[in-house]
């Protein structure tokens, strides 16, 4: 008798098994639920600088100023300068070339839309996402002033007008060139024998004495 | 129970210790000094041979005793640190995987660094959704039920945090290998292949980029390529064959092989896909790289290959002549590690390490120098090859390209100073 039928049954059995089994499989899972526009409303708060995403709502930065002060001031500081660690808002225009660069909305960031997108889901730190939409605007609208991006205090910052503010570093950015810009890193024959004449110590971390004892170490429960 | 051995072990002062072990000198090379720096350099007389330990002879805990199992009383030192002056707060900060007191390639789950930037969030798995939506046939909602019934993955993979070593753009400043490296951990993940999920909401021609977003109070933000969302991330819900450590992002992360940390979502609650990135906080003002002309790289999303000897360093100094083990790690995030060389003098002479374990794509990679210390001064370097061709650079090389003010990726090679004493210390040499 041929052996045939019994390799091609298994053959099939193969085929319905991977049929069933693989990941790669085509068809619908069937697993997940549709998801309700209303589900979707309390949660879709991203914004692009498109203006994919603004939510209706306007602001001034003058309304900012009076929300900005009872609400960012304790750690951005009254002109959006910054305490302690906290980040500074403002200034730093023309530094990004300098030994210390002050990166700041006016100095760095490329689109306003990330300034309202970020206060609307993270700020106040610890509070978020407590803020309505006007407030977001207005705060918005207060950031740019401070840092010259806006001038009159009653310009009303909606979805519009937001897409339409450029910022002054938004051609500032480019994207990742490293395997073009870093191509020397690849396909090198580092030496291994005799490679240099001196090897002398130039910095020591020790000499900065910054590092935290290791008494200051998170203790252990 | 008043043996000093039975003592909760006190840290030693670095100083303190090394003198001790040193003034014991050679002796001490036959004595069972392999467990590190913490180890005493001379056990309880009342312990050792030929006298028998109280351990041997009365019995131990039973078996209930901790439901959950943690670590000996004796590595209470190996912990996650962090450094208070770096952040303004700890709940948007970052702490450090003691790498010098860990071997082989897995990070345990407790150790793993943990970097949030609104605290870590703590979600019952039964509240816990995440949403799908944007251009896609159709939008849907997931339960973590509906997760675990998705054909599922294991991969082990590095996460290293973009500002790993970004306190050493300008010279060695931490005098820590957990400090200036420990933003680094590896881990094996079992997660559902994002693939999956978006095919089974079917993404549109036009749909070209994912936002990802957190659940929690930074509600964390990227835009990853649709092709890379395609190849290779996960869902993740367990690491190291557990769920998801809180400060992990239980129950759901996403898991994105070989690109920087920052982009892992934690508590994962909503993607959507769009035609173009959304230029988030963490894309723009963070995460980007400034370069010498005042322009930034941005969506620098892989991690070049990078290694670090991790004993002997500050941490972990040499105590005995004699033979001796030099261990480090190498990763990369285009591939595998084939190959790692090793200098002792500075760079004047190099050796290939013995790679030792699992070489895995994307993953950290063990290696080892076993060596002859006779307390000559040592200037240790490592340098990782990875399977593309990528050499790890010096740190002047890469400051030569990118200034000083990167801030992220910094993979130049580290160099640290081990003093005839055993001391060691980071340093830059010429």
């Amino acid at each position: 008798m041929s052996r045939f039928p019994e390799w091609r049954a298994g053959l099939i059995s193969l085929v319905l098994c991977l049929a069933v089994l693989s990941p790669a499989a085509a068809e619908k899972l069937g697993i997940g639920r549709a998801l309700t526009p209303e589900e979707l409303k309390g949660w879709d708060i991203a914004v692009r600088p498109d203006g994919h995403g603004a939510p209706p709502g306007k602001g001034t930065a003058a309304q900012g100023e009076e929300i900005f002060q009872t609400q960012c001031a304790s750690c951005h500081g009254e002109f959006g300068e910054g305490k302690d660690r906290w980040p500074t808002l403002a200034g730093g225009h023309g530094t990004l070339k300098h030994d210390r660069p002050e990166k700041t909305v006016g100095s760095y960031w490329p689109y306003a839309s990330t300034v309202f997108d970020y206060i609307k889901r993270a700020m106040p730190f610890g509070n978020a996402q407590s803020l309505s939409n006007d407030e977001v605007y207005a705060l918005t609208a207060y950031v740019l002033q401070l840092n010259d991006v806006i001038t009159d205090p009653k310009f009303e910052l909606n979805a519009k007008t937001m897409q339409a503010i450029r910022m002054p570093n938004a051609k500032g950015f480019y994207d990742d060139d490293r395997e073009t810009a870093e191509k020397s890193f690849w396909n090198r024959k580092p030496c291994m024998k005799d490679c240099k004449k001196d090897a002398t110590v130039l910095n020591r971390a020790r000499m900065l004495d910054v590092t935290p004892d290791s008494k200051s170490g998170p203790k252990v429960d | 129970m008043a043996d000093q051995s039975d003592e909760e072990p006190k840290r030693p002062s670095r100083r303190g210790f090394l003198t001790a072990s040193v003034a014991s000198g050679v002796a001490a090379a036959t004595a069972t000094s392999a467990l590190g720096q913490q180890a005493p350099a001379a056990g309880n007389p009342k312990n050792l041979p030929p006298k028998i330990p109280s351990w041997t002879q009365v019995l131990g805990d039973g078996v209930a005793k901790y439901p959950y199992g943690k670590p000996s009383k004796y590595e209470k030192h190996v912990v996650r640190r962090d450094v208070e002056w770096l952040t303004a707060s700890r709940e948007s900060s970052i702490n450090f995987t003691p790498l010098h007191a860990l071997d082989g390639i897995i990070t345990p789950n407790g150790l793993c660094f943990e970097r949030h930037h609104g605290g870590a969030a703590e979600i019952n798995p039964a509240d816990h959704r995440l949403m799908l939506h944007g251009l896609v046939d159709k939008p849907l909602i997931f339960t973590m039920g509906d997760i675990m019934r998705m054909p599922r993955t294991n991969r082990v993979h590095f996460l290293e945090c973009a500002a790993n070593s970004g306190m050493e753009w300008r010279g060695a400043q931490l005098n820590s290998c957990q400090f200036t490296h420990g933003m680094v951990h590896n881990v094996m993940y079992t997660g559902v292949p994002l693939k999956v999920l978006l095919d089974e909401a079917g993404v549109k021609p036009t749909g070209k980029w994912l936002l990802v977003e957190g659940a929690d109070s930074a509600g964390m933000t990227r835009s990853i390529p649709i092709e890379k969302a395609m190849a290779d991330c996960l869902v993740a819900f367990k690491m190291n064959g557990e769920a998801l450590r809180t400060e992990q992002g239980y129950p759901l992360r996403l898991v994105v092989p070989g690109w920087e940390g920052n982009l892992w979502i934690k508590w994962l609650r909503r993607i959507e896909v769009g035609d173009k990135p959304w230029f988030t906080h963490e894309e723009t003002s963070k995460y980007t790289t400034l370069m010498t002309d005042g322009r930034a790289r941005q969506f620098t999303f892989i991690m070049d290959a990078k290694s670090v000897v991790t004993n002997p360093s500050p941490e972990a100094p040499l105590s005995v002549k004699g033979r001796n083990v030099l261990s480090g790690l190498a990763w990369s995030g285009r591939g595998t590690i084939p190959r790692v060389d090793v200098t002792l003098d500075g760079g004047k002479n190099w050796r290939e390490a013995r790679i030792d374990g699992p070489v895995l794509d994307r993953s950290l990679t063990r290696f080892y120098v076993d060596f002859d210390w006779k307390g000559e001064e040592l200037l240790i370097q490592s340098r990782a090859h990875d399977s593309t061709g990528y050499v790890q650079p010096t740190k002047d090389e890469l400051r030569a390209v990118r200034g000083l003010n990167n801030i992220y990726h910094n993979n130049g090679i580290q160099t640290w100073l081990v003093r005839s004493t055993g001391e060691t210390e980071n340093v830059e040499i010429s």
